[in-house]
């Protein structure tokens, strides 16, 4: 029995001592990826391949996600809205929930499962496959060939995706509002416009970039330490989403906490 | 020059070197054989830093390699990779001229593809080949473009992990030529990893055999045939009887 409690404890235990130390390694892997990030070599190519695939293909899947939520935020806040006989704030609450919340979130977390899977997939594949030694032995850096790039992209391309998702998400809600629930078109989007503040979108876009970085540097970070094989390799996919998404719920409370409480 | 004096490498309980003893001179070509899963090829990366030996000192021309600039010392040498390890983002031509394309003394792409197309072409590859990817090469195939990249840069020092393995006999009487050639006419130092008696024949100045974590035995390559190691005779005739158990 006690033998048991024991195990059990030490099962749970054990994996969160473990998970601590990756802490450590993943603070020590971003310093260092940011620290390269202005010194030279560029790999200008290897930065725009990675905005392509990170920005431009993530588009549509930030779209449809973003349009469905949009449309579901609308239909959750007029009927509780209706409760309280306040119908009316279902546009400016739609755009202030996507553009401070939703947008952000969703769009990181969709992105962590599409581009923290296949950035630790590559770069584990090219670890397995001795790719990662062969860029050592040619004199290439993999910190700054691979991780600099991809990490750079993601920044840069994430906020720019969230941006689109809150208009295609408050487009969403202004769709269901004039189809659904009786709004009047130009009464909506003048609701919209005029209640929604500059920070509640910068804020949004700022907790992009942040979740962008997360992303590809979870990506890189258990794509560079992948195991062996390909039970290492997809080991290594499935905690770099695990613990993309986990810190990037993590890190969107903190900065909630950081912009909207004073 | 290198050496490697008393050298170890643990992966966590698997003992893989224990105590490694070697030199090779310039220009010397040695070749290391031994059965698989002896820890050749973590010597050789061990030689390059790509894997931390335990204990041990390594030297480069008498310094320490570890306290080179690495840079420096990367760029003294070439390495082709049991696996081939091409990087399938990029085509053939771009994998053979890799570091030609970068680093300070970066070639105008023209030439370094002029020159990746000459590589090719020593290996037994025709030029059609530079457009494609490596994933649409056979592994053969893929060997030769990683033995190109390998001595595109023309380094001083060139290590080869099973250049013939999987290798038509014809193609690896090809690369054992060029083996040769290079370190002939290039005055390069070779370190080549074999299980293949021809090659070593071809290819050796020196032996060196790898078994339990020790040089179990080394010399010239005229001398492997008269040792009366019984190690050695075991491997060379390709005995399953011998001190050497085929049980592993
Ligand atoms: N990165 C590594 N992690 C753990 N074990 C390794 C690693 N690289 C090699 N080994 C182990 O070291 C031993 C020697 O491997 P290797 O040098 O590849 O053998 P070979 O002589 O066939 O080239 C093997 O038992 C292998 O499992
Ligand atoms: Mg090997």
């Amino acid at each position: 029995m006690i033998g048991t409690l024991q195990n059990g404890l030490a099962a749970i235990g054990r994996p969160a001592l473990d998970g601590l130390a990756a802490i450590g390694r993943i603070t020590l892997f971003a310093f260092s990826v940011v620290s390269h990030l202005l010194r030279p070599p560029f790999y200008p190519r290897e930065f725009l391949t990675a905005l392509v695939q990170i920005g431009w293909f993530s588009l549509p899947m930030v779209g449809l996600t973003a349009l469905f939520t949009g449309g579901a935020l609308a239909l959750q806040i007029y009927s509780g809205g209706s409760r309280f006989n306040a119908e009316a704030v279902v546009p400016s609450i739609v755009a202030i929930g996507m553009a401070r919340e939703l947008g952000p979130v969703l769009g990181g977390l969709m992105v962590a499962a599409r581009v923290a899977s296949s950035i630790a997939a590559e770069i584990g594949t090219m670890k397995v496959t001795e790719q990662i030694d062969a860029l050592v032995t040619l004199s290439t850096n993999p910190l700054k060939y691979l991780a600099v790039p991809r990490v750079l992209a993601a920044t840069l391309a994430v906020p720019v995706l969230v941006a689109i998702g809150d208009s295609i998400g408050i487009m969403g809600g202004w769709l269901v509002g004039i189809t659904r629930l009786d709004f009047n078109s130009a009464v909506y989007i003048a609701n919209t416009v005029d209640f929604l503040e500059f920070w509640d979108v910068a804020s949004g876009l700022v907790k992009g970039a942040v979740f962008g970085f997360i992303v590809a540097l979870m990506g890189c970070y258990f794509g560079m330490n992948s195991g062996r094989g390909a039970q290492g390799v997809g080991a290594a996919t499935k905690s770099a989403v695990v613990a993309a998404s986990i810190m990037i719920l993590a890190a969107n409370y903190l900065l909630t906490e950081a912009f909207f409480t004073s | 020059m290198i050496t490697l004096s008393d050298v170890h490498k643990s992966f966590g309980p698997n003992r893989v070197l224990c105590g490694i003893n070697l030199s090779i001179a310039k220009g010397e070509s040695l070749v290391i054989i031994g059965g698989s899963g002896t820890g050749k090829s973590v010597l050789l990366k061990c030689i390059l830093g790509l894997v931390r030996p335990d204990k041990g000192i390594i030297t480069l021309d008498g310094q320490d390699v570890t306290r080179a600039d690495r840079d420096a010392f990367l760029a003294r040498f070439g390495m082709l990779f049991q696996g081939g390890a091409l990087f399938d983002s990029l085509r053939v031509w771009e994998n053979v001229a890799f570091s030609l394309l970068r680093g300070r003394a970066a070639l105008p792409a023209d030439q370094a593809r002029e020159i990746a197309i000459e590589k090719l072409r020593r290996v037994g590859l025709k030029p059609a080949t530079a457009d494609m990817f490596p994933a649409e090469l056979s592994g053969g195939m893929q060997k030769r473009v990683g033995l190109a990249r390998a001595i595109a840069a023309e380094p001083e020092v060139i290590f080869f992990d099973e250049p013939t393995t999987g290798l038509d006999p014809i193609m690896a009487g090809v690369i054992n030529a060029l083996i040769r050639e290079i370190v002939v006419e290039m005055g390069a130092t070779a370190m080549t990893i074999t299980h293949d008696m021809t090659s070593v024949r071809a290819i050796a100045d020196k032996v060196a055999m790898l078994h339990d974590g020790l040089i179990r035995w080394s010399g010239p390559v005229g001398d492997l045939d008269s040792t009366p190691d019984p190690y050695v005779q075991q491997f060379i005739h390709g005995r399953a009887q011998g001190p050497i158990e085929s049980v592993r």
